[in-house]
């Protein structure tokens, strides 16, 4: 084996990826009508033997950099990469039936999918200001299509535009952004960015950093940047909601990492007083907002509004504890909306969107199994132990009280009062409230299997954290 | 010193897997899972009597102690052991989880064995509250178990059972999350969550203030204190009988048994300072919740709040102490002829506390079962629909009597011990506070006795109560049980005091000394 295979292996999810995705696509393409069982298989397939890959040709502890340093691959790559094809998956799988009902059931919604993760590793792995770019355009396209691809539903269109033309805002900000950096360095490399940018921030330095604030604030979707979340979790098909809230998270976890931590950890003050502005902003927003939502997904997008603020409070720590806890509650995060929007999908049928809370009313009559895991979800999202979602939050209130930041911490823990009453409010409507005439929950047991996994993984997270944290800990470290 | 699992686990954990079996069971099989929750509450509460039997009564260490790893990246472990405090707690949570269980046979249809494995569940996470010795591990006890709560009050509740346990879910949670903040804050500086080495954390006096407002929050709410009360009036009338069984005799000693626990050692120059703000709203409480009871319409409104009145007394013990440490030599105390070392008043004040809150669970537990027995037959719990009881159902009558005299704290009773032992705390502290306090007195037996009169005694009311009918045997059986411990607490509490004396000791001496530099 030669040097530079050995070295082109360490970017085999990206290679592996794009080849599955010409695959994908022309099997979907020359297998016809027949294709609309094979595509979804076939994905699951190609995601799966991704993670083998990955695995097994990860570096274990060390960092690898190709391409002259336009692309890195260390610990906290690999293990957002697995997770990535891990959300995904989990994802189409919980997806598949709601298409198909819906006659949105197409080979290109995969190829979609795919490419939104490539672009998602893209970040992942970026060692210049250029790659990133590169990886959330990819990202960002994909999505916008995503968004739009019922297109008989003139909601979906509607945010789909809103999102394509927001999205286009925040990209040229971005881009305005590193061109400043870019400026002031004259490099594009990452580490050589860092060397460059120690001590004192100049005026021009602090210009740069905002705008680049903005285009994370956006991609993450925390206030004031937040207008198009509501309304793309609401306006998409309820699948695509599912995929904009889940893998994406991975995505600009790893941008602000890349950007902030590898990139401008040397003028750390100039961001982290940005970022704790956004970051108190969206957990007061996100919560109070939420409560006053009819409608579940908006609800759901509002908490996640509310849930990227203590991401991003991670990051103002900081420091390595504050990275983790951020990598953690995203990760965690991740997984809890997964299961969220899963319950959704599997609360709906042909005809009928179960995105209304008034739609859960009485769901532990109706269908008990659905109704405790979706139980567990909101308990755990809520921050409540013996659910995960405790750790998640405990972990970031630890790091910012460790670095004196008690104003956010005291954020913290009075959105977190708040927020519960609007989780307590679905498990009240699924609990305490008579059904009505809402219509019966369709029995699939492979979905149900899975959501029944997804939760008891919340649960059995949170009984025993110590794994998932020494995990996060041993990436960044 | 790492111990492997052991018999507090084994309280911990068999309730929890009992109550999972119970809800596989199903509702369909309605007996099998009745059978079932019973006898593991039963095996639950034989298991915890060697935590008596085996107790060393001598030394105020922790015993039973199991240490885990748990989550080293923060230092925290899976950390359980009881003392002379925390003992009689466990005992009591596995005691009255049985006359729950027995009680939800006749009068639970709803789903009976959902039912039963919350409360199955929550007895685990109750005594993995009392016998956690790691903060974190403590915490995650006490906030898990607000879910089965609520879920019980918000399933099998009265009509305003939503609006009820929003409330209290709410209300409790908004206190804990401020001790989760102080906990954080202590953990940074300790770098541990372990209960015992934040008692040995040295803390200024500002941050003992704030660490004790923040505790304060939790557990006020908890006991609850005036004027943080009102969501359990609501709570306890709308939740179904077992719940207002769980919440009163357990679930509000955990207020008690955090101050106890936390406060106390971990703030004590700070509750050394605030001790006149807690004894006010202490006699407050006492007194003030004493005249709401007193007014009161609906019965289990006026337990609920006899019940606020009472752990008044809990807080008064626990706070008096300092009180007496600092009261001048030559007060009333030796007027009175009630001689001992003011070491000795504060140590009496924390054990009348103590048993204050044994016997508050057992006879608060009664008073709200035999208001469930009532509620049966009748379905109300309107005093004024009831009169004459006692000539239809003798037997309950008795019974009832009995545990309203308890509840007055008549000697012979458990009722009498704990208010008594607190009584003559205060007044080795201040005249007027022991004044107060046995005010009291006088007032509890007013209301309960006035509530007894208007239901139990007279002539029979209305055709409705004529028609019930006296208690089965299932129903004796528990009252009866409960009625015997009552009494046995109440004429020989030597055995109590006795477990708790050497620990409550130790915890004065603790808390004498001042975190402060000198």
């Amino acid at each position: 084996m030669t040097p530079s295979t050995l070295s082109l292996a360490t970017a085999l999810p990206e290679i592996f990826l794009t080849a599955a995705i010409c695959i994908v696509l022309l099997v979907d393409v020359f297998a016809g009508a027949a294709g609309r069982r094979i595509t979804p298989t076939l994905t699951l397939i190609v995601l799966a033997g991704g993670a083998a890959l990955t695995l097994a040709y990860a570096q274990s502890g060390t960092t690898v950099e190709l391409f002259s340093g336009m692309y890195v691959s260390d610990p906290l790559a690999v293990v957002l990469k697995l997770a990535g094809f891990l959300f995904v998956a989990v994802g189409l799988l919980y997806s598949r039936h709601y298409l198909e009902t819906r006659g949105i059931l197409r080979g290109e919604y995969y190829v979609l999918a795919l490419t939104a993760l490539l672009g998602v590793f893209v970040m992942i792995s970026a060692g210049s200001l250029l790659t990133l770019y590169i990886g959330i355009e990819l990202l960002a396209l994909s999505l916008y299509a995503m968004v739009a691809f019922d297109r008989e539903s003139g909601v979906a269109a509607e945010a789909a535009m809103k999102y394509f033309v927001l999205g286009a805002i925040a990209s040229a900000a971005l881009l305005y952004g590193m061109s400043l950096i870019y400026g002031l360095t004259g490099s594009l490399l990452l580490p050589e960015i860092a060397r460059a940018l120690q001590g004192e921030a100049s005026l021009g330095l602090v210009m740069g950093v905002v705008f680049l604030v903005v285009g994370v604030a956006f991609k993450f979707g925390a206030v004031p940047f937040h207008m198009w979340v509501p309304d793309v979790y609401h306006g998409a098909p309820s699948a695509v909601a599912l995929f904009v809230s889940a893998a994406p998270k991975l995505g600009s976890f790893a941008l602000a990492y890349r950007l902030f931590v590898s990139g401008l950890g040397g003028v750390s003050d100039t961001w982290i007083q940005m970022l704790a502005i956004v970051a108190g902003l969206s957990m007061v927003a996100g919560n109070l907002i939420a409560i006053a939502q009819t409608n579940l997904k908006r609800m759901l997008a509002y908490s996640t509004i509310g849930n990227v603020g203590f991401i991003l409070a991670g990051f103002v720590a900081g420091t390595e504890q504050g990275y983790e806890a951020a990598l953690y509650y995203t990760l965690v995060y991740v997984l809890m909306v997964l299961g969220s929007f899963g319950v959704i999908l599997v609360a709906s049928r042909a005809g009928f969107e179960a995105d209304e809370l008034a739609h859960y009313k009485g769901l532990h009559q109706r269908d008990p199994g659905l109704a405790f895991m979706m139980l567990m979800l909101m308990f755990s999202t809520a921050g409540i132990p013996p659910f995960v979602g405790f750790w998640a939050k405990l972990q970031i209130f630890q790091v910012l009280w460790a670095t004196d930041n008690m104003a956010l911490v005291l954020i913290g823990a009075a959105v977190s009062v708040i927020g519960l009453f609007y989780y307590l409010r679905v498990v009240k409507l699924m609990y305490f409230d008579e059904p009505g005439d809402l219509p019966t929950i369709e029995r699939r047991t492979g979905v149900r299997l899975a959501l029944g996994l997804n939760a008891i993984t919340v649960l059995v997270l949170g009984l025993m954290p110590s794994a998932l944290l020494a995990l996060c800990a041993q990436v960044l470290s | 010193m790492t111990q492997g699992l052991g018999l507090l686990s084994v309280l911990v954990w068999l309730p929890i897997i009992g109550g999972l079996a119970v809800l596989a069971v199903g509702d369909r099989q309605a007996g099998l899972a009745r059978w079932l929750a019973l006898a593991v509450s039963v095996l639950t509460f034989l298991l915890s009597v060697p935590l008596w039997s085996g107790f060393d009564t001598t030394t105020a260490a922790f015993q039973f102690v199991e240490k885990l790893p748990w989550i080293p990246a923060f230092n925290a472990s899976y950390h359980l052991g009881v003392d002379g405090i925390s003992m009689p707690l466990v005992l009591l949570t596995t005691l009255m989880t049985i006359p729950v269980v027995v009680a939800a046979w006749g009068s639970v249809e709803k789903r009976p064995a959902q039912y039963l494995a919350s409360f199955l569940i929550m007895e685990g996470l109750m005594i993995g509250v009392f016998s956690a010795l790691d903060s974190l591990l403590f915490y995650f006890f006490w906030e898990a178990m607000l879910i089965p709560m609520f879920l019980i009050i918000g399933i099998w509740g009265g009509a305003r059972r939503v609006y009820a346990t929003l409330k209290f879910f709410l209300y409790t949670f908004l206190g804990s999350v401020l001790m989760l903040v102080a906990l954080v804050y202590m953990y940074i500086q300790a770098g541990t969550y372990d209960i015992v080495a934040l008692h040995k954390l040295p803390l200024s006096m500002t941050e003992q203030y704030w660490i004790f407002l923040a505790f304060f929050a939790a557990f006020a709410v908890k006991v609850p204190m005036f004027p943080v009360h009102t969501w359990l009036p609501d709570a306890h009338v709308e939740a179904p009988t077992g719940g207002s069984v769980v919440l009163a005799a357990v679930m509000l000693k955990m207020g008690g048994y955090g101050f106890l626990r936390f406060s106390l050692p971990i703030a004590p120059d700070a509750s050394a300072a605030l001790d006149d703000f807690m004894i006010v709203l202490s006699l407050i409480a006492v007194v003030y919740i004493g005249l709401v009871a007193l007014v009161q319409q609906d019965m289990k409104k006026l337990i609920a709040y006899s019940s606020i009145a009472h752990m008044g007394f809990v807080t008064l013990g626990t706070f008096l102490g300092f009180a007496i440490l600092s009261a001048p030599a030559a007060g009333p105390a030796a007027a009175l002829g009630l001689e001992g070392t003011r070491l000795a008043g504060a140590a009496m004040g924390i054990e009348g506390a103590m048993v204050q809150m044994v016997s508050h669970g057992l006879i608060s537990g009664a008073m709200f079962l035999c208001v469930g027995v009532m509620y049966d037959r009748l379905h109300s719990r309107e005093i004024s629909a009831y009169g004459g009881v006692i000539n239809v159902m003798p037997k309950f009558g008795a019974l009832m009597v009995l545990f309203a005299m308890a509840n007055s704290g008549l000697p012979g009773t458990s009722g009498f011990v704990g208010e008594f032992l607190v009584i003559i705390a205060s007044f080795k502290a201040n005249f007027w506070y022991a004044l107060l306090a046995a005010v009291t007195l006088i007032l509890g037996a007013a209301y309960t006795l006035w509530l007894i009169k208007r239901v139990i005694f007279g002539p029979v009311a209305n055709e409705n109560v004529a028609r019930m009918r006296d208690l089965d045997a299932r129903e004796l059986g528990v009252l009866g049980a409960l009625a015997l411990g009552v009494l046995l607490l109440g004429l020989w509490p030597a055995p109590l005091l006795e477990v708790m004396q050497v620990t409550v000791r130790h915890l004065v001496e603790q808390v004498m000394t001042s975190k402060l530099p000198l």
